[in-house]
């Protein structure tokens, strides 16, 4: 431990910690605008800085560390009067524009000036030229960013796909992707974590809202909503709300209350991609030889699309199930309008999404139905949902509880954890384990193999008599992605069955989730889908009735023909 | 009013001048991967407000520059603004009534011709070519890539032996760079910046002398694969030393009788003792190197074609070995020796006798130095460097030529050689000289001597030791179809690899031309990863010496320590080394002088350190 003397008062330490750190420890929150904790500890913003007793220069208090006998002291005159200095220098490259920012209120760079009771800036303000790319859902308005480095850091040591960079020289330097070419033309999977990680609005996942109003608004029009597991455990944050107090039924009242004709649950078809995929790796194992392993999960389409990038090697080892967000739309433009009578044409499906890859997903022209439109129209993010809710007045505390719409409104436990990273994985297991024997599995016979956050992945042996033994593998983020699928390539890890996510703790902590600055919300979120689950009733995928009923009525059976046509894809189609 | 009065400095001078001082050290430590335009542009900014402001190319023409290359930059520009920038750079340095117009231009006109790709990219795109980013700029001078900053910070907090296995990471031999570098590392030292730069060879001299025997790291495990190794110098014995670590068998065949090339055969004990030289090679025996000495290589059974049979990969580094000749007359003179042959003589322990002779040295680099610093201590009466352009032209370092004359010797500039003289014996009496005038400046950028309008001069001598460059002897090498240049360099790419050749490699001086310790060092680094590679493999040298956290301080101006000294009058008799370590005081204030750029800067950003190679 270290002793050093804060504000006046003695505190104590750990060697090698930050004097940012130390004192949040002790209560004194030092002001920060780059600083992410163990991801961009970088001193580039400059508005940490401190006094330290015996150094004549100001010292960064995110990347010096206290040492025994330190004085320091945080809101000093002169540190107050450098701090606000820096942040106008900020400024002057920042367009403020909060009012019609999408980060209004919820901006670190907002919060900072107006902590600093900013009033004006001295200088110029001339921020960088811009111009919105709204081809995919990643975009990226130049005018707004502060240069904190965040998502280089977050691409380049988390995700480790290298899209963002620091280019250009001397004051010219400015962030964009590393060859300055059109994000849609890099390799970038569209995981969103760079915009979760953003503080300011300069990095922001593409708003649909406009085009889901529209169709609301028409008449002509039938409109579904499907929502995903990790919605449920996160939306409540936009209201300050706990999860315990904003529950599913007063989700699925929200949902009503935009207007949509039909709420429906995407753990319906989380629960129908089991069924699938889950028959699809039996399938493969008993004609083992004929397919390249391991078999990989394929409801990620940041994962999916990484995978095209950067292993292109194992795109013939991922299922061909599609993602339970397509499935839900082959199968409400097919079975669902059959049922209700509407043309699908007709039919305007938007799902909400934890995800900013899945807008891209949704624009694949391998996801389109026989008419040539799209099987999901718009896609929304968590955050869009929880605007839409602003912006039509909805105060979720006012809610009744309400019941999904049938038939796609039926969901599983083992639907809900698809939400959190090894969720898929245990839910294809309970289901396989079931397939192979006839019986169901202890419903938490596989909880002891769920990840956790101290390692790059996860393994697992699953025991099914009769069968034998199968070796799993469960990654989230897409670095730790990288580390597995090398130490795949290379036979270190031998595996039969992997789930990716491309975000860090799965769906939990997607792209499209709430933004807190400085806070990694996956964990809570993920706790709630597995209470969830464990409060569930049901708690098998092939229990799910109303999926049993869409095969007996329309699907006949998994991997059948028209399973084959309307719920699996070919990934080099595109 | 009087009628003449005496300047006197301006208090407003003296600050400008410091300024000025300021700028020029900033200029020096300007890291690597500027963009040019923006580079021309502060440049121009600069001359601009020299301008007198009377003539209208400097006044007005200047800022006209300055505001086209704005547009560049701000991607406002196209191929014409480029064509104008030219066409008015040209006629501003052709009208400019001085030399602050003029120069201005023609800086531009450099900077436009060097990088002529960067300005168009920039007209065409709006942004620039380069765009790398060296975030610490000793590394990214030093060829081998050394881990300068961690290991000075390693010295400081008092870890030398961790430092030496630092500096191995990437150098086996941090014990002859301690002694002989040229350190190319200093040269953008961004502590120049603040005052001058870190004296970075001088610290690891210091954590050789602190660490002593540090022992080798264990080798991969073996694969069965043999390489050849030909030359035992610096070059070799690098890419012995990773081979091996790699797990490969590798023999070096060396054609003299003690390995270390240059580092012994070139390099006088006084900088670089023998029995320190000795101890390292043999610490990178140890990791079980075969080494063959007196063998050459190149015909009959050790042809090149016959090692490619025995041996699954051959690494040609044999160095530059041959002399030069001057080509004058009297030069077969009984006492004309060359300087490798005196050299090589020392680095064998044969010293010859110079008591009462009179010598002079021709040439004007560092193995000219150590000629003629070698002639004093083995005893001559009078030595005489004589070079035929200025002493500040010499490319020897300049420590080494104000070493030389503290020693006694006398450097005679703008001296050419015209004849030697000889009496009825043949031996050596005088060296005749022309006296020459520095003249313009060559394409090379450095002046050029011409003739002065002198008589020649005679200079009384015994032996004339010739030191005005050595050559390549690769002939064998290249009856057997190895790709040769002018001079006999061997044809090899920059991963050493030889084109058409599949596992021939060749690297240092053989591949340059003569060069210095450090770049046959990192030639034999790179090759010995391309070997690697050649043979199926991807093993890693990898760094595991935990490295210690920096302290914030502030830039407090502080003088370089340089390391002292034996006295001229003591030092002038032996061949024993000159110069001492630091003392413990000495590393702890030159250590402290190091900014950690590896930590701070873009350094904290886009990371210091190379983990593995």
């Amino acid at each position: 431990m270290v002793s050093f003397t804060l504000n006046g008062k003695a505190v104590q330490a750990a060697q090698g910690t930050t004097i940012l750190e130390a004192a949040k420890a002790a209560g004194v929150e030092i002001p920060h605008l780059c600083y992410l904790k163990d991801v961009n500890e970088i001193g580039a913003c400059r508005l940490c800085v401190v006094e330290i007793e015996g150094v004549q220069r100001l010292a960064p208090a995110c990347e010096t560390l206290v040492t025994e006998g330190m004085v320091v002291r945080t809101e000093s005159p002169r540190v107050l009067a450098a701090r606000k200095v820096n942040l106008q220098l900020i400024l002057s490259k920042h367009r403020t524009s909060c009012t019609t920012c999408i980060r209004n209120k919820n901006c670190v760079l907002q919060d900072l000036s107006s902590q600093f009771n900013l009033l004006d800036i001295p200088y110029d303000v001339k921020p960088e030229k811009n111009a919105k790319d709204l081809r995919c859902p990643i975009v990226r308005d130049a005018s707004k960013c502060v240069q904190c480095m965040r998502c280089v850091q977050v691409c380049d040591k988390i995700q480790q796909v290298h899209i963002w960079d620091a280019v250009g020289n001397g004051s010219r330097s400015v962030v964009d992707t590393a060859n300055r070419k059109a994000v849609v033309d890099t390799d970038c999977t569209f995981c969103g974590q760079c915009v979760t990680h953003c503080p300011t609005g300069a990095l922001t996942a593409r708003d649909d809202t406009d085009r889901v109003l529209k169709a609301l608004a028409n008449p002509q029009l039938t409109t579904v909503i499907q929502v995903a597991p990790a919605i449920r455990a996160a939306w409540c944050e936009a209201f300050g709300l706990d999860a315990k107090t904003a529950t599913v039924g007063k989700m699925v009242s929200a949902l009503k209350a935009l207007g949509f004709n039909y709420v429906f649950d995407t753990n319906f078809s989380a629960d129908l991609t089991i069924m699938e995929e889950g028959s699809e790796l039996l399938a493969r194992l008993k004609d083992a030889k004929n397919y390249s392993w391991p078999m990989f999960t394929s409801c990620c389409p940041g994962w999916v699309r990484y995978a095209k990038n950067t292993y292109p090697e194992f795109v013939g080892n991922l299922s061909t199930a599609k993602s339970p967000q397509q499935m839900f739309g082959a199968v409400a433009k097919t079975y669902f309008t059959e049922k209700v009578g509407v043309d699908a044409k007709n039919l305007f499906v938007v799902s909400v999404m934890p995800c900013s890859a899945k807008k891209a997903e949704s624009e694949l022209p391998t996801m389109q139905g026989a008419n040539g439109d799209p099987d999901v129209d718009a896609v929304l993010t968590t955050r869009e949902f929880c605007r839409l809710l602003k912006f039509l007045n909805v105060d979720p505390t006012k809610l009744e509880e309400a019941a999904f719409d049938s038939p796609l409104g039926t969901g599983t436990g083992a639907a809900v954890i698809f939400g959190a990273t090894g969720g898929v994985m245990e839910a294809a297991l309970r289901s396989a384990y079931y397939l192979v024997t006839g019986k169901n599995p202890d419903a938490d016979a596989f909880a002891k193999d769920r990840p956790t956050a101290d390692k790059p992945w996860q393994e697992g042996t699953v025991e099914i008599p009769g069968f034998g033994k199968l070796h799993t593998a469960v990654a989230s983020g897409l670095g730790n992605t990288r580390a597995l699928l090398d130490s795949i390539k290379n036979g270190t890890t031998k595996v039969d069955f992997v789930e990716i996510m491309a975000c860090p703790g799965g769906c939990a902590g997607g792209g499209g989730q709430p933004i807190h600055e400085g806070k990694e919300m996956a964990a809570t979120r993920a706790n709630t889908l597995w209470e969830l689950d464990a409060n569930s009733t049901l708690r098998f995928s092939h229990e799910n009735a109303d999926v049993l009923a869409l095969y007996k009525e329309f699907l006949e059976s998994p991997l059948s023909e028209k399973s084959h046509h309307l719920l699996h894809t070919d990934h080099k189609g595109w | 009013m009087n009628r003449l009065e005496l300047k006197t400095p301006l208090q407003l001078q003296s600050t400008l001048d410091q300024l000025h001082d300021g700028m020029a050290r900033r200029l020096a430590a300007a890291p690597p991967g500027l963009c040019p335009v923006e580079t021309a542009l502060n440049y121009l900014i600069l001359s601009r407000s020299q301008s007198c402001g009377k003539c209208v190319p400097c006044r007005v023409g200047l800022n006209t520059l300055a505001e086209l290359l704005e547009q560049l930059l701000d991607g406002e520009g196209n191929a014409d603004t480029v064509r104008l920038l030219e066409e008015t750079a040209t006629v501003i340095a052709d009208t400019s009534d001085c030399a602050i117009g003029q120069e201005a231009a023609n800086a531009l006109l450099l900077s436009l011709k060097g990088f002529r790709e960067d300005y168009l990219e920039h007209a065409a795109t709006g942004h620039c070519l380069v765009g790398k980013k060296e975030p610490i700029p000793c590394r990214a001078n030093c060829p081998a890539d050394v881990d300068i900053p961690g290991y000075i910070a390693l010295v400081r907090a008092g870890r030398p032996a961790d430092a030496i296995r630092l500096i191995r990471k990437d150098n086996p031999f941090p014990v002859a760079c301690a002694y002989i570098c040229e350190h190319p590392c200093e040269g953008h030292c961004r502590r120049k910046m603040v005052d001058d730069a870190v004296n970075i060879r001088a610290i690891k001299r210091y954590a050789v002398d602190a660490a002593g025997d540090v022992p080798q790291p264990a080798c991969a495990p073996a694969t069965d694969k043999k390489i050849a190794v030909i030359g035992g110098g610096p070059c070799g014995l690098t890419a012995a030393y990773f081979l091996t670590l790699m797990g490969h068998k590798v023999t070096v065949f060396e054609q003299r009788k003690q390995l270390g090339g240059m580092m012994r055969y070139g390099i006088p004990s006084y900088r670089f003792p023998r029995e320190v030289l000795d101890a390292e090679i043999a610490s990178i025996l140890s990791l079980g190197i075969e080494a063959k000495t007196n063998v050459a290589v190149g015909k009959d059974d050790l042809s090149l074609t016959n090692l490619r049979k025995q041996f699954d990969a051959v690494f040609l580094c044999i160095g530059a070995h041959t002399d030069k000749k001057l080509r004058i007359e009297g030069e077969d003179s009984k006492g004309v020796i060359s300087a490798v042959k005196l050299l090589r003589g020392i680095g064998d322990g044969e010293h010859p006798d110079f008591t009462g002779k009179r010598v002079v040295v021709v040439g004007g680099g560092n193995v000219a130095m150590d000629c003629t610093r070698s002639a004093v201590r083995l005893g001559a009466e009078k030595v005489i460097c004589a070079y035929r352009r200025r002493i500040e032209d010499m490319t020897a370092l300049p420590e080494e030529v104000q070493g030389a004359i503290a020693e006694g010797a006398e450097v005679m500039q703008l001296t050419a050689p015209l004849k030697i003289e000889a009496d009825d014996q043949g031996n050596v009496v005088a060296f005749w000289a022309k006296p020459q005038i520095i003249g313009e400046v060559g394409k090379d950028g450095r002046p050029a001597p011409k003739d002065a309008d002198a008589d020649p001069i005679r200079i009384p001598c015994d032996i004339v030791l010739v030191a005005i460059g050595q050559g390549i002897d690769s002939k064998d090498f290249e009856n057997e179809g190895v790709p040769c240049g002018r001079g006999g360099w061997i044809k090899s790419d920059d991963a050493t690899e030889i084109p058409g050749m599949p596992g021939v490699f060749a690297g240092g001086d053989v591949a340059t031309g003569p060069a210095t310790v450090i770049k046959a060092i990192a030639a034999g680094k790179v090759a010995a990863a391309n070997i690697d590679k050649f043979l199926g493999f991807h093993h890693e040298i990898v760094k595991d010496i935990p490295m210690p956290d920096p302290t914030f301080a502030d830039l407090q101006a502080h003088g370089r320590v340089n390391p002292a000294e034996r006295p001229a009058d003591e030092r002038k008799h032996d061949f024993v080394c000159m110069e001492h370590a630091y003392t413990k005081q000495e590393a702890a204030e030159e250590c402290g002088r190091c900014l950690r750029c590896d930590c701070f800067g873009f350094g904290s950003f886009k990371g210091g350190r190379k983990e593995r190679w």
